[in-house]
C-alpha cells in the first residue's frame, strides 16, 4: 500500500469520521429504513402495520410499477437517442476554432447549467397551447392538435425533447473531449488512402469515439431515470399518467396518497434498477479507459 | 487561362463551404439562444401583448411591470437569501469535509482505506430521489423539516468533491507534506493551511459545481419544506405559475430571468472551472 505513514494512528479517523458519519445517517441508514418501510403499511398518521411483501405484490398486481417503468423506459429511449445524435452533431459542428463555434459551445452548454425549473418553465411557455411561440409555429405548419402537452401521445415525446435540449450540451462536451483526443495523423493517413469525408467519419471518427458514445448513453440513461423536476413543472405526470416517471410516481405516492410503504417499495425497486444501470455505466467506463 | 479558372472555382467552392459552415453554426446557436431571448422579451411585455395574435417580437415599450408583479407575488428577497444560504452552506461544508477526507484517502496509508473510499464512491448510487422518503420521515420525527439543516446536512458529503480533491492530491508530490512535517506542522495545519493554496483550481471547481447544482435544486426543498421562511428561489418561481390563472406568462418569465441570470453569470465568468468539474465527473 502506497502513501505516507500517518503522523498519529488516529489521524485518518478524525479526517474521515465526519464524512463517514454523515454518510451513515444520510445514505446508508435511509436505504435500510426504505427496505424496512417497504414491508409496512403506513400513512404517516396511524402506527405502521407489518404487511410482509404485500406492497411489492400490489405494485405488481395493479400494474403501476409496470406503467411507470414503461413510461420511464420510453422517454429514456428518446433521451438517449437524442443526446447521442444531437450531442455528436453539435460536437462535430463546434469542433473548430473561431468565435461562432465558441458561441455555439457556450450557448448549448449553458442550458445544462441552468436549472431544470428554468428550462421546464421556459418550454412550458413556448409550448403553451394558446399563445406559445412554438405552438403557433407548429399551427402555422399545419399541426392541428390543441397543444403538444395536452395529449398522452405527444406529451412524453415533448418532455423527452426538452430533456434532450437541456443535456445536449453535456453530451457535446464529452464528445468534444473524445474528438480532440483522436490524433490528427489518423485522419491524414485516411485521407492519403483516399477515404472520403463520410468514410473518414464512419471508419475513423465513430469507432474511436465508441467509448464516449457508450459513456454518454449510460449517463443520459441514468439521468432520465432520475428525472423529476421537469415532469413536476411541466405536466405533473399527466395527461392520463403518460409522463408519470419513476421518481414522480414515488413522490405522488408519498405526498399525495400518503402511502409510505408502497412508496418505499417502489424506491427499493428503483434502487436495484439504478444499481443495474450503474453497472452498465461502469462497464462502459472501463471500455473508455481501455481505449 | 483554364488553370486560373479552376483556381477561382476552387476558391469560390472553399468560400461557399466556409460560409455554409458558419451559417450552420449560427442556426444551431439560435436553437439555444432564441428560447432564452424569448424568455427575456416576454418578461418585458404586458399581458395583452403576450396573448395578442400575431405576436410582436419586441415589446412596444420597455415594461418592468412583470418584474414588479413577480416581486409583489412572492417574498423574493427571502427566497434569494434562502437559496444563497443553502447553496453556499452546502458548497462550503462539502469542501470542509472533503479536504481532510481526500487527504487521508489520497496521501495516508492506513487499514480500511479502500473500504472508506469505496463507501464514499458508492453513495453516487444513492441519489436524493431515493433517499427522500426515509430522510423525510426521520427529519419529521426530529422536527427538523422546514429548517436549513434539512436542506443542507443531507448534502454535506459530496462523493464527487472527495473524489476530485483526492485526484488532485494524488498528483501532488509527497515531499511537500514531508517537508511541512519536518518543519513541525501539525496534520491539521497541513490539511487546512498548507493544502488549500495548492489545490485552488480543484477547490474552485468543486465549489462552483456544487453551488450551481444546489442553487438550481428543486426536488429537495420541495419535499423538505412547506414554509416560505426556508423555501428557495426555484420553488418560488415554479409557484408563480401554479398561482396564476395560466396566462400570466410575462410574470413567470420575469421570475425565470431572476432565477437563471445568476447561474448564467457564474457560467459566463467561470466557464472553464465549471467545465473542469463536468469533465472530471465524467472520467
Amino acid at each position: 500500500m502506497s502513501g505516507l505513514r500517518p503522523a498519529s494512528r488516529w489521524d485518518p479517523l478524525w479526517m474521515l469520521a465526519p464524512t463517514l458519519l454523515l454518510l451513515a445517517v444520510f445514505f446508508f441508514y435511509p436505504l435500510l429504513v426504505a427496505a424496512k418501510d417497504s414491508l409496512y403499511a403506513w400513512d404517516l398518521l396511524t402506527p405502521p402495520r407489518y404487511v410482509g411483501l404485500d406492497n411489492y405484490r400490489s405494485l405488481l398486481e395493479d400494474g403501476s410499477l409496470y406503467q411507470s417503468l414503461k413510461t420511464t423506459v420510453g422517454i429514456s429511449v428518446v433521451v438517449v437517442a437524442g443526446a447521442l445524435s444531437l450531442g455528436l452533431a453539435l460536437a462535430l459542428a463546434a469542433n473548430r476554432p473561431g468565435l461562432l463555434a465558441a458561441w455555439l459551445r457556450g450557448s448549448v452548454f449553458s442550458a445544462y447549467v441552468v436549472s431544470w425549473v428554468s428550462v421546464g418553465l421556459l418550454w412550458l411557455w413556448l409550448l403553451d397551447a394558446d399563445a406559445g411561440a412554438v405552438s403557433r409555429i407548429l399551427r402555422g405548419l399545419g399541426w392541428s392538435q390543441p397543444g403538444v402537452l395536452t395529449h398522452p401521445n405527444s406529451a412524453p415525446v415533448a418532455i423527452a425533447l426538452v430533456v434532450v435540449w437541456k443535456i445536449a450540451g453535456y453530451a457535446m462536451v464529452v464528445f468534444l473531449g473524445g474528438l480532440q483526443s483522436i490524433p490528427k495523423s489518423v485522419y491524414e493517413a485516411a485521407a492519403l488512402d483516399g477515404a472520403s469525408q463520410f468514410h473518414r467519419f464512419r471508419h475513423v471518427t465513430l469507432p474511436l469515439l465508441a467509448p464516449s458514445l457508450a459513456f454518454v448513453a449510460t449517463t443520459s440513461l441514468i439521468l432520465s431515470f432520475q428525472a423529476f423536476d421537469v415532469v413536476r413543472v411541466m405536466t405533473q405526470g399527466g395527461p392520463v399518467r403518460s409522463t408519470t416517471l419513476f421518481v414522480y410516481s414515488v413522490y405522488e405516492r408519498l405526498f399525495l396518497d400518503l402511502q409510505v410503504g408502497t412508496a418505499s417499495a417502489e424506491a427499493v425497486v428503483f434502487f436495484f434498477v439504478l444499481v443495474l444501470l450503474t453497472g452498465l455505466e461502469l462497464w462502459a467506463f472501463r471500455k473508455r479507459e481501455r481505449a | 487561362m483554364g488553370f486560373q479558372k479552376t483556381r477561382a472555382r476552387v476558391k469560390l467552392r472553399r468560400f461557399a463551404l466556409f460560409a455554409s459552415g458558419q451559417f450552420g453554426l449560427l442556426a444551431l446557436t439560435l436553437l439555444w439562444l432564441l428560447p432564452y431571448a424569448w424568455m427575456v422579451l416576454t418578461s418585458l411585455k404586458t399581458l395583452p401583448e403576450i396573448v395578442a395574435a400575431p405576436t410582436r417580437l419586441f415589446p412596444e415599450q420597455l415594461q418592468f411591470g412583470a418584474y414588479r408583479s413577480a416581486l409583489a407575488a412572492m417574498p423574493l428577497g427571502r427566497y434569494l437569501l434562502n437559496s444563497t444560504i443553502t447553496a453556499l452552506g452546502i458548497a462550503l461544508l462539502q469542501l470542509l469535509l472533503a479536504l481532510p477526507a481526500a487527504y487521508a484517502l489520497g496521501k495516508l496509508r492506513f487499514r480500511g482505506r479502500s473500504l472508506a473510499f469505496g463507501l464514499i464512491v458508492a453513495t453516487l448510487l444513492v441519489p436524493a430521489q431515493l433517499r427522500f422518503v426515509p430522510i423525510f420521515s426521520l427529519l419529521a420525527e426530529l422536527g427538523l423539516t422546514n429548517t436549513y439543516s434539512a436542506l443542507i446536512l443531507p448534502f454535506a458529503v459530496s462523493a464527487l468533491g472527495s473524489f476530485l480533491l483526492r485526484q488532485a492530491l494524488l498528483s501532488l508530490p509527497d515531499s511537500i507534506i514531508e517537508a511541512a512535517r519536518l518543519d513541525g506542522a501539525s496534520e491539521f495545519a497541513i490539511v487546512f493551511r498548507l493544502l488549500p493554496p495548492l489545490l485552488v483550481p480543484s477547490l474552485v471547481s468543486v465549489f462552483l459545481f456544487s453551488f450551481v447544482y444546489h442553487w438550481n435544486d428543486y426536488f429537495w426543498p420541495l419535499v423538505m419544506t412547506t414554509d416560505d421562511r426556508v423555501r428557495t428561489l426555484p420553488l418560488g418561481v415554479a409557484l408563480l405559475r401554479e398561482q396564476g390563472t395560466g396566462a400570466r406568462w410575462h410574470i413567470v418569465m420575469a421570475g425565470n430571468v431572476l432565477l437563471s441570470a445568476p447561474v448564467l453569470l457564474v457560467f459566463a465568468f467561470a466557464q472553464r472551472a465549471l467545465l473542469r468539474a463536468v469533465a472530471a465527473s465524467t472520467s
